[in-house]
């Protein structure tokens, strides 16, 4: 090969590349949308067409309502997939992060309800809670080696039901109101510990919208900003690349498996946190014998974003908006787990992210041999 | 045109991958029963031709006959059916598998629904016997030399009545004894009609056993030569495009202190119950290349291993610059002054989804120069980074951006030398530097070798390549089984003898002494 030719090639290439992802999961959306169409023409197609509109009007269906729902949703949302995406960085599979949301939400409840802290001080038990909760499965993986996945599904069971345990039982104290089968409201029993709103609920007139989106996305972009910018960032990503390769250049992947996990357990625990400090969430201990849905849909949206953290605000923000569109649905006529197959479905075309990538390469390659044949004619190149 | 001069005809062959191209327009015609070399450096296009005459690319223009007529090979069942069989560098044989059942798999002989084998080994056994193949049918795969295995794979293919046989680097795995064995073996098949086609990078072998040469350079055609015409030098010269030097220069060896001082180091072995490495004790002085010597897996990589801290030692100890490092951290031994140019670039010398960049730091991101409070300097690495290109002639599409899983093997294997001899080492251990590698970047690689040595460092070489044992180091120490079987000169010693040592047939001493 010419090496000059060669190298103009690959950057023309190159230069799509970013783009390329975003198109890829776009292309995901779009079929995975269509699906969910021809499901809701299956169920009923009379009102089909009137249902999908309400699942891709999604939270302005009901303004401004519903965008503030939406928003309140996104944020713990967008921690689960940051937990997630950055054990994926690692190379391992945070399939616990349910359960270290779970236990989470304990410490967030636990220091605002029995101990009467300030938000942020809640804010930042929830952390240190899923914090040890995701460091046990990193601990078994680096030093007994035993698979991750494994100890954490176990793990989430295990937290899930220590958490009813001792919320019902009042082990830590009493945070369970027997009028209610729930715990004791915080607007009630702790205002202290509401995350403030800014004056978000007004404007959005909801009670749930308070800043902890932006407290989100703040995370969000130091996450980014860890991965790619910090000797710390590129140990774990070399470590998730090439185990031996990261070894041979005297990085102790031991430790970093352990730090990625307790990191991933830590953005799931503030997660919660983000969730039960928002003043309308209480925990259920006798409800709760499936783990909080919160948790495992971290992991579509890491897939979605393609582990990207800034990728990660935005697949939120769409798995929340068609969640809450799905929400909207015509009961007479509809499940509103419709939206959850229309996510199904985009998850996994996800798998096939590469293979649309390069489907989206050979058209634009043939458009531009094209153009190159018929540019030597002048005009019509530039049609 | 039924009868035609050739078997095979590979016309204007153009071959284009996303961002490259591979073949372009190349054309190599093989005779019936004549013993064809195809030349040239790494990423030169020979595997990409190979892969397009055996079907599993398809090529962007041009056109392949046999016999003078037209083909299409859409995949290696295509092949297959026309004759064509390879041999490919790395052995597709079922270990657990004998030799027999091997060489039948895939066209077994059935009787009603059971095997029939034994008509499949009366062909293997006559076979065996015309061409000189020795082999045990009944052997597991597991159990034999890797000489017996590519024998076995020579039985495949003509077991499956293969007129063009396609060797892909064949010499690469073998001892000097085998070479000979296959060369012989070579011939034979030549002179019986078989048409052979042999990649290859090793002049010698091209001179001693092929009747015609095409070579390749950067996916271009550059010419077919008749052997019998030509010298080394100038096949070389039309591979490379320059002319090269074989000799290695080297000023008489001045030896200093001693930098690594190993004692009766053992290593255990993760495949089987004894040591992979028995009670070593060696020496490494300032200004010495000493070479380890041995036919692949007999405890060098385990040595390596032990020695830069990828693995414990159960016994002995090692000390660097008088320091005992036995249980030092693989980081602490890389800061004491040790380097490594590991023997798989893919598995431990490179991370393949970083940038050249990001590998060029991978041994000292954390070093002051490269990170502020934690936060890497992007701006210094890749300052660093475009000076080792440029130093070390790394080549590839996109300078410090490109992916090093994007780049040829010698590109990638200079990268890793380049950040290697760059930290400034009191000891390099290089262990087979030079593996896969063409003419030019072997040349370019001793040359550094030689270089430190003469700087006053300490080199450590493992190696399974003879020319380079001979050729480079100023002590062979020869392993055999995990264990230092004798202490040679290069300037004395013979390649036959170096063999004998290799294979295990002489050894000088009990339990090798601190020399």
């Amino acid at each position: 090969m010419g090496v000059e030719n060669a190298t103009k090639k690959n950057k023309r290439i190159d230069l799509s590349s970013g783009v390329l992802s975003v198109a890829a999961s776009l292309i995901c959306i779009l079929i995975g949308l269509l699906v969910g169409f021809i499901i809701l023409c299956c169920i009923n197609g009379e009102y089909a067409a009137d249902g999908f509109s309400r699942i891709i009007k999604g939270g302005f269906y009901l303004m401004p309502k519903g965008i503030g729902t939406v928003l309140s949703q996104t944020a713990p949302l967008i921690m689960t997939g940051l937990s997630v995406a950055f054990a994926f960085k690692t190379g391992l599979f945070n399939i616990g992060a349910a359960g270290q949301y779970t236990v989470g939400a304990l410490g967030a409840l636990y220091f605002a309800l029995i101990l009467q802290m300030p938000w942020y001080v809640c804010l930042l038990a929830a952390m240190v809670f899923g914090a040890v909760w995701g460091a046990i499965p990193g601990i078994f993986k680096a030093y007994f080696n035993v698979n991750e996945v494994i100890t954490a599904i176990m793990f989430n069971w295990i937290g899930l039901y220590a958490v009813n345990e001792i919320i019902y039982k009042g082990v830590l104290g009493s945070m369970y109101d027997l009028k209610t089968t729930k715990t004791y409201t915080l607007r009630g029993s702790a205002p202290q510990a509401v995350i403030p709103d800014m004056g978000l609920n007004a404007v959005f007139n909801t009670k749930s919208t308070t800043i902890a989106i932006f407290i989100a996305i703040v995370i969000a972009v130091l996450v980014y900003i860890i991965i790619n910018k910090t000797t710390f960032g590129y140990e774990l990503k070399a470590c998730g690349h090439n185990k031996d390769a990261a070894r041979y250049a005297g990085i102790n992947e031991k430790k970093n498996i352990v730090l990625s996990m307790t990191i991933a357990g830590a953005l799931s625990g503030i997660g919660a946190g983000l969730y039960y400090l928002s003043g309308v969430a209480e925990w259920n201990p006798q409800v709760s014998t499936a783990l909080p849905a919160m948790g495992f849909n971290g992991i579509p949206v890491a897939l979605l974003a393609l582990s990207n953290p800034v990728g990660v605000i935005f697949a939120a923000l769409f798995v929340s908006h068609i969640t809450v569109g799905g929400g909207y649905l015509p009961t007479k006529y509809f499940q509103p787990e419709i939206a959850d197959v229309i996510i199904a479905v985009i998850i996994y075309l996800c798998a096939f992210v590469s293979l649309f990538k390069g489907v989206v390469v050979e058209a634009v390659v043939k458009r531009r041999k094209k153009k190159a044949q018929t540019a030597p004619d002048g005009k019509e190149a530039d049609e | 045109m039924g009868n035609s001069e050739y078997i095979i005809e590979m016309l204007n062959i153009t071959k284009e991958f996303p961002g490259i191209v591979a073949n372009d327009n190349v054309t190599l015609q093989l005779r019936k029963g004549e013993i064809h070399a195809l030349l040239g450096e790494n990423g030169a296009g020979k595997s990409t031709l190979m892969s397009i005459l055996f079907g599993l690319y398809q090529p962007t223009s041009g056109i392949i006959k046999k016999n003078g007529q037209e083909v299409k090979i859409n995949n290696p069942n295509d092949a297959n059916a026309l004759n064509i069989g390879m041999v490919h560098q790395h052995f597709k044989l079922v270990e657990c598998f004998t030799v027999l059942d091997n060489i039948i798999l895939g066209v077994e002989p059935v009787k009603g629904l059971f095997l029939s084998k034994k008509g499949a080994r009366e062909k293997v056994m006559a076979l065996s016997d015309k061409y000189g193949l020795k082999v045990n049918p009944d052997a597991l795969i597991s159990d034999i030399t890797v000489g017996m295995q590519q024998r076995t794979e020579i039985l495949k293919m003509l077991y499956r009545d293969n007129e063009i046989l396609i060797f892909d680097e064949p010499t690469a795995v073998l001892t000097p004894q085998e070479i000979e064995e296959l060369i012989k073996i070579m011939k034979n098949l030549a002179r019986e009609g078989k048409s052979i086609l042999f990649i290859t990078h090793k002049l010698n072998e091209i001179m001693e056993v092929a009747d015609r040469c095409t070579i390749l350079r950067k996916g271009k055609y550059i010419g077919t030569v008749d052997i019998q015409n030509t010298t080394k030098e100038e096949l070389s010269k039309m591979m490379v495009g320059r002319s090269v030097n074989f000799k290695v220069d080297k000023k008489p060896v001045k030896p200093g202190e001693t930098v690594l001082q190993i004692e009766h180091m053992t290593v255990p072995s993760k495949l089987h119950k004894n040591n992979a490495v028995k009670d070593v004790s060696l020496q490494v002085r300032r200004g010495e290349i000493v070479c380890i010597a041995g036919i692949d897996g007999n405890g060098q990589t385990e040595f390596v291993h032990a020695l830069t801290g990828l693995e414990k030692i159960t016994g002995g100890r090692i000390l660097f610059n008088g320091q005992d490092i036995s249980k030092a951290s693989i980081r602490e031994r890389s800061k004491h002054g040790m380097s490594h140019i590991p023997e798989d670039r893919h598995k431990h010398g490179l991370v393949l989804d970083y940038t050249l960049e990001q590998n060029m730091v991978l041994q000292r991101y954390w070093q002051p120069e490269f990170q502020k409070y934690g936060f890497i300097r992007q701006g210094a690495v890749r300052e660093y980074a475009q000076g080792l290109i440029g130093q070390y002639d790394v080549r590839s599409g996109q300078g410090p951006i490109t992916i090093a899983r994007s780049m040829s093997g010698g590109n990638q294997q200079k990268a890793i030398i380049a950040r290697e001899i760059d930290k400034d080492p009191d000891l390099l251990v290089a262990v087979q530097p030079t593996r896969g590698l063409d003419v030019g970047a072997i040349e370019y690689i001793h040359s550094q070798l030689v270089a430190q040595r003469d700087k006053g460092k300490a080199v450590l070489l493992v190696s399974l390549e003879l020319d380079e044992v001979m050729n480079v180091s100023d002590r062979i120490l020869v392993m055999y089984e995990g264990e230092l079987v004798g202490e040679l000169d290069p300037k004395t010693v013979s390649v036959e003898e170096l063999g004998l040592y290799m294979a295990g047939a002489k050894r000088d001493r009990q339990s090798s002494g601190i020399n």
